[in-house]
């Protein structure tokens, strides 16, 4: 097994990248340290190094669908705040960057479903909201996408 | 992103998650590489030697939870740049021997204890070690040394007054020992 802090050389910055897409930027560093303390704690029984970096992927993730979950179960101040894009004053590289801006439901769909592959109805348990909404976020995230590279 | 590293690291230490820090250290012979365990200094990587390698071994040998981490070898640090000023004379750094076993362990004990300014024969280590005829072995064990100028290896002289050997090439010995007063 390679020294640990090969890893995080490697590895940090995307996984950084993937969490700012799925959580936003200003909890990304929390699901950070909570993902790199959960593989650093596996990483001595783990005993496939074949693929490091979809391992450490898996795990931000989890973090990350933990995190919408504990979110999800704090009460909602009001239905619907207004969804101010995050800025992002460190340019990320490529799409990232532009999922970065997009608003949280949108944001954090894509990143699920994009980056972390996971199925619709697991997006919408991870968000606490309907599959529909799941998908419609999904959608509206991916069409702005969209006119954002056009 | 440097402070979220940062972070990780400290966190790791609180939560014994820590198994080896290291870091790199200046000397007046280039950069020395320095890692520790909760218990204490276990190998000094000097300026010739390949720091990827010695990370790798580390986590072979040691525990693969290896991070980058300056503040548990700040002592370390302090000690050695006095040590380089001429300003301090025995470390007081706890070590750790786990990458020594048996005879070599005990050479390097025995190297542990040889005063400042001071040198000792291949053959006396032997002796002290257990074995007197096991010369050619106290050469291994100075050689093999995992925590070089800390375990004052360049102490160690051959019998005929030649210099013998140095895992950081026989320059830096010489330099050492007139660091320390001791050359002849």
């Amino acid at each position: 097994m390679p020294p640990f802090q090969t890893l995080i050389d490697q590895h940090a910055a995307e996984v950084m990248a993937v969490l700012r897409g799925a959580v936003g930027r200003s909890d990304a560093d929390d699901c950070f340290q909570e993902t790199f303390i959960a593989a650093l704690r596996a990483y001595p029984k783990l005993h496939d190094d074949g693929n490091l970096r979809g391992w450490l992927l898996t795990i931000a993730h989890r973090k990350a669908i933990d995190h919408h979950r504990a979110r999800g179960r704090r009460p909602l101040p009001v239905e619907r705040v207004p969804e101010t894009p995050v800025s992002d004053p460190e340019p990320l590289d490529g799409i990232w960057e532009l999922v970065g801006a997009l608003p949280p439901k949108q944001r954090a769909a894509v990143t699920l479903r994009y980056a972390s592959d996971l199925p619709h109805a697991e997006i919408a348990a991870a968000l606490g909201c309907s599959p529909e909404a799941a998908r419609r976020s999904l959608h509206e995230g991916i069409k702005r996408l969209r006119e954002e590279l056009a | 992103m440097k402070n979220a590293i940062d972070r990780l690291a400290a966190r790791a230490a609180t939560e014994g998650l820590l198994d080896v820090a290291y870091t790199s250290a200046d000397s007046p012979f280039g950069p020395l590489l320095l890692a520790t365990t909760p218990r204490g200094l276990v190998r000094v990587g000097l300026p010739n030697q390949d720091a990827e390698e010695l990370l790798d071994e580390l986590a072979a040998r040691v525990s693969p939870r290896v991070l980058e981490a300056a503040a548990p070898l700040d002592e370390a640090r302090r000690e050695l740049d006095l040590y380089f000023e001429g300003k301090l004379t025995e470390f007081e750094l706890p070590l750790d021997w786990q990458l020594s076993r048996d005879f070599r362990r005990r050479a390097l004990r025995a190297i542990a204890r040889i005063p400042y300014g001071q040198t000792r024969t291949y053959t006396e280590i032997a002796t002290s070690a257990g074995n007197e005829r096991a010369v050619r072995a106290a050469g291994t064990a100075c050689g093999t040394n995992p925590i070089p100028v800390v375990v004052p290896c360049h102490r160690v002289l051959r019998s005929s007054g030649g210099l013998g050997g140095y895992g950081g090439g026989l320059p830096m010995k010489e330099a050492l020992l007139q660091l320390e007063g001791a050359a002849g």
